[in-house]
């Protein structure tokens, strides 16, 4: 049992506040070598906070961090790299100018005697380590131009293989599909197995159970359960998390559910007529009712995030095109397909938001030219911010308060919220639940279901089955830019799902 | 949605991270030009009894006028993260092309095409926002760095202004250019007026139109301006035709107030122009900044340029000194950003 070896890390009774904001109160918290530490809690209760501060992010805080049972102090990320401690933080923090394998060998690049960087080395090495992974990327082609998964895992893959004693994963799976979730956990229990302690932050309660030997639970910045994995459910792990009685929260659609019959009475709000986009897409058409929900699923690199952007004026369909109730439309750009009543949620928080600017403009951006045309109504705006953050639970509820300083959670709602307060004709959402934890996300798919019987036409793509699952009221599966297969008005589930894709 | 009732709220959160350290580390970017001036202005008034009297507050003010009326639009383009380097051209052009479409005394050797003023201003002013929309379609339409479209515009608009003069020097302008470039009124010179009427419209633009809050949010993050469904590509090509116009007006302007139209008259205004954006703490990387720190900005400058002449020192010098200056405000510009980012810390 790993429990009766000295612990690699030790934090006792830390305590962390940011201004008037306490978001860490007397936590402690251990990591054993061999050991995979599984960290689950509400969003804002302060999981980030502690990983930072253990990675040297945050260097100010009261309490005692002890490394193999010696204090340390460190003054910067620096410092913790040199004492073995790796962290892939929730918000991507790759160089998207940088190669593929630059990336993966960041700030230890393989030099010869003279100090020369080893290009073809590196090339070499880099590409060794990310087919461990299952990364099938050239590591010679800039970061910035892959997709946003793909970037995730070879951020993750840069940790992974620094030969760090600790290492951090903060959601490292948000955007990932499941095989590639599949390869990341058999290479994080072999790191573990070799002696590696690694923690692991999720609101996927079910890979926390798979993964974890250890679970800690944090509420409200106090750390409120810890217990061995194989001793816990994810009910009790809900409840823990968030309180009674919400643990029919998250289904895990391993059984069938059927899905209802499309409302044939009502109008068509976009239909899509033979999309066909480079090698991206091929021949793509669906049409979408008022009042109902497509989900769109498929494997990272599928075509979705192509697809999405079609929809919504940010590229042009090769051939094909798309009908807004009935009338053909090209959009050149974005504002085009906004004024034609089409609201859209990119899959990346990072090109969506304001960071620096507060809650309130990041709120109302999409509907100034709704409450003025020419002047700005800032009272008018703050009312509309305060309502949505109250409708989604945004925390801290401070409109006033710089995007940047919320939680990843509670700014992936700020994203949503600001195309709810004038509800459009059609509702793009990619991976709209990517980072919020369980309550908020049924709060989520309560609110599109209130849009969609409000008679808005909601396309969700994501490549989790269960954020289409527990949305979609027909599902089309795209593969390799195809469309493959069609679910309605029939049984669908998370098996049946992933064998069409 | 229930579960919020399951979570205790924490103690009333203050509106920002509090303390002090962390405002005065958030708000650098104007505290740190704004100390740079008092710095610069009690130096001055100690070092020369000549400085700090009402006659050279007046000079001071007429020094930094033209800049201040370029300076408008350009504050516009920076706070979109984009530049303007044809500034110093269009208005070098514009003021020449006034010239040329007025009535000039018969020594003056120019073929020019005289017609009445007001249609020799429209003309003129027509002449800037072309040379400003054709700079917004190179950025927007063709995808021309900003950088290097408008330094191609520099050249376009040195080579109008030269065919135009032909190496000549024109003096006339309409009457009503020449009474705002180099008359005054009530003894404040009417350029002074202009210019705090243009930075005052500027100011009113960007902090209560929407279209100044879009001009802030494109800078602060142009993804993001496009996923919220602005028009991004518009919004650039405005800033740049409201960029050469403001150096339009400053040109014409400023030929009244030289007195003179002739080839590279304003080649030193390109560089006060961005050192006044910048110095006031405008951030290069978009999205920070505005009028209020442009104006600050102008007055380092213009104190600069007009103390450096009441104290005795080698003119040499004084480029040099005004070098440093330039580049203390860029380390303190660019330092600003990251201390914002760690202020929250
Ligand atoms: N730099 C900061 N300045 C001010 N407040 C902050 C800062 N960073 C975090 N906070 C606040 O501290 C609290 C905890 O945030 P933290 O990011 O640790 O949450 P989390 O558990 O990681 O949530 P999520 O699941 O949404 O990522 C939140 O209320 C957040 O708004
Ligand atoms: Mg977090």
């Amino acid at each position: 049992m790993s429990d009766s070896r000295r612990p690699l890390l030790e934090l006792q009774d830390i305590t962390k506040s940011f201004g008037g904001v306490t978001a860490l109160r007397g936590v402690d918290f251990t990591v054993r070598p061999g050991e995979i530490h599984g960290l689950v809690g509400e969003n804002g209760a302060g999981k980030s906070t502690l990983m930072k501060i253990i990675a040297g992010v945050h260097t100010g805080f009261s309490g005692r961090f002890l490394l193999d049972g010696r204090e340390v102090h460190f003054r910067s990320v620096r410092d913790a790299r040199a004492a073995g401690i790796a962290m892939v933080h929730q918000e991507l923090s790759v160089a998207p100018d940088l190669t593929v394998a630059e990336n993966v060998f960041l700030g230890n690049q393989p030099t010869n005697a003279l100090g020369v960087v080893q290009w073809r080395r590196m090339a070499r090495e880099a590409a060794e380590q990310l087919k461990n992974l299952g990364i099938d990327a050239d590591p010679m082609s800039r970061l910035g131009d892959l997709p946003i998964g793909l970037q995730q895992l070879i951020e993750i893959a840069r940790v992974l293989f620094s030969g760090a004693r600790i290492i951090i994963l903060d959601e490292p799976t948000s955007a990932l599909s499941p095989p590639e979730v599949e390869r990341l956990f058999s290479t994080l229990r072999k790191l573990r197995d070799q002696g590696t302690g690694i923690i692991f932050i999720s609101h996927f309660i079910e890979d926390i159970l798979l993964i974890s030997d250890e679970v800690t639970v944090f509420r409200n910045g106090r750390k409120i359960m810890e217990t061995r994995a194989a001793e816990t459910s994810k009910a009790a792990l809900i409840e823990a998390m968030i309180g009674k009685g919400r643990d029919a929260l998250e289904d895990s659609y391993t059984h069938d559910i059927t899905l209802p019959a499309p409302p044939l009475d009502k109008p068509v709000v976009v239909e899509a007529d033979g999309l066909s986009l480079a090698r991206n897409l091929k021949r793509v058409s669906f049409a979408v009712r008022a009042g109902e929900v497509l989900g769109i699923y498929g494997f990272m690199g599928c075509g979705q995030l192509e697809l999405a952007r079609i929809l919504f004026g940010k590229l042009a369909p090769d051939t094909g095109e798309l009908r807004v109730a009935g009338e053909r439309n090209r959009f050149k750009s974005t504002a085009d397909a906004r004024r034609a009543g089409i609201a859209f949620v990119p899959e990346s928080r990072r090109d969506m938001l304001f960071l620096q600017e507060p809650v309130y403009k990041n709120v109302s951006i999409s509907i100034l030219d709704r409450i003025n045309a020419v002047l700005l109504k800032p009272a008018r705006e703050r009312a509309l911010a305060k309502r949505q953050v109250e409708q989604l639970q945004i925390r801290p509820a401070d409109v006033e308060i710089d995007l940047g300083l919320l939680s990843g959670g509670n700014q992936q709602k700020v994203a949503l919220a600001k195309w709810l307060s004038h509800p459009p004709r059609l509702l793009v959402l990619c991976e709209p639940t990517r980072g919020m934890d369980v309550g908020a996300k049924s709060d989520v798919i309560g609110i599109v279901r209130k849009l969609r019987d409000q008679g808005i036409a909601v396309i969700v793509l994501s490549t989790e089955p269960e954020t289409v699952l527990s949305l979609a009221d027909r599902v089309i599966v795209l593969k390799r830019g195809e469309v493959v297969r069609e679910f309605a008005g029939e049984a669908i589930s998370k098996d049946r799902l992933l064998e069409a894709a | 949605m229930a579960h919020g009732e399951t979570v205790p709220m924490p103690e009333a959160p203050p509106r920002r991270a509090g303390g002090i350290g962390p405002l005065l580390r958030s708000q650098m970017r104007n505290i740190a030009p704004f100390l740079t001036l008092i710095f610069l202005t009690a130096f001055f008034a100690l070092a020369s009894p000549s400085f700090a009297t009402l006659d050279n507050v007046g000079n001071i003010l007429t020094q930094v006028s033209v800049t201040g009326i370029i300076a408008v639009g350009l504050t516009f383009v920076i706070l979109c993260a984009e530049i303007d380097l044809s500034i110093a051209a269009i208005a070098n052009v514009t003021g020449i092309a006034v010239a040329f479409f007025t009535m000039q005394d018969s020594y003056v050797n120019i073929a020019n095409l005289p017609m009445p003023g007001f249609a020799a201003i429209l003309l003129a002013l027509a002449l800037c926002a072309l040379l400003g929309a054709v700079n917004a379609f190179g950025l927007t339409v063709i995808g021309i760095p900003s950088f290097i479209m408008t330094l191609a515009m520099m050249q376009i608009a040195a080579g109008i202004s030269a065919m135009l003069v032909r190496g000549q020097i024109a003096y006339k302008v309409p009457p009503i250019i020449t009474t705002l470039g180099s008359s005054s009124i009530a003894g404040i010179p009417w350029i002074v007026i202009v210019a705090a009427l243009m930075l005052l419209l500027g100011h009113l633009v960007l902090t209560y139109t929407r279209f100044g809050r879009y001009v802030y949010m494109v800078g602060g993050n142009r993804e993001a301006a496009e996923y919220s469904g602005l028009n991004v590509k518009l919004i650039l090509g405005s800033v740049m035709v409201i960029s050469a116009v403001c150096s339009g007006i400053g040109g014409m302007l400023g030929v009244a107030h030289f007195g003179s139209a002739q080839q590279n008259e304003f080649d030193t205004y390109l560089l006060d122009s961005i050192a006044a954006v910048v110095v006031g703490g405008t951030s290069l990387f978009g999205g920070r900044g505005g009028i209020g720190n442009t104006i600050v900005g102008l007055f380092v400058l213009g104190v600069l340029n007009n103390g450096l002449d009441h104290v005795n020192i080698d003119s040499f010098l004084k480029i040099l000194i005004r070098g440093l200056i330039l580049l203390a405000a860029l380390v303190i510009n660019v330092y600003a950003q990251r201390l914002r980012a760690k202020a929250a810390d």
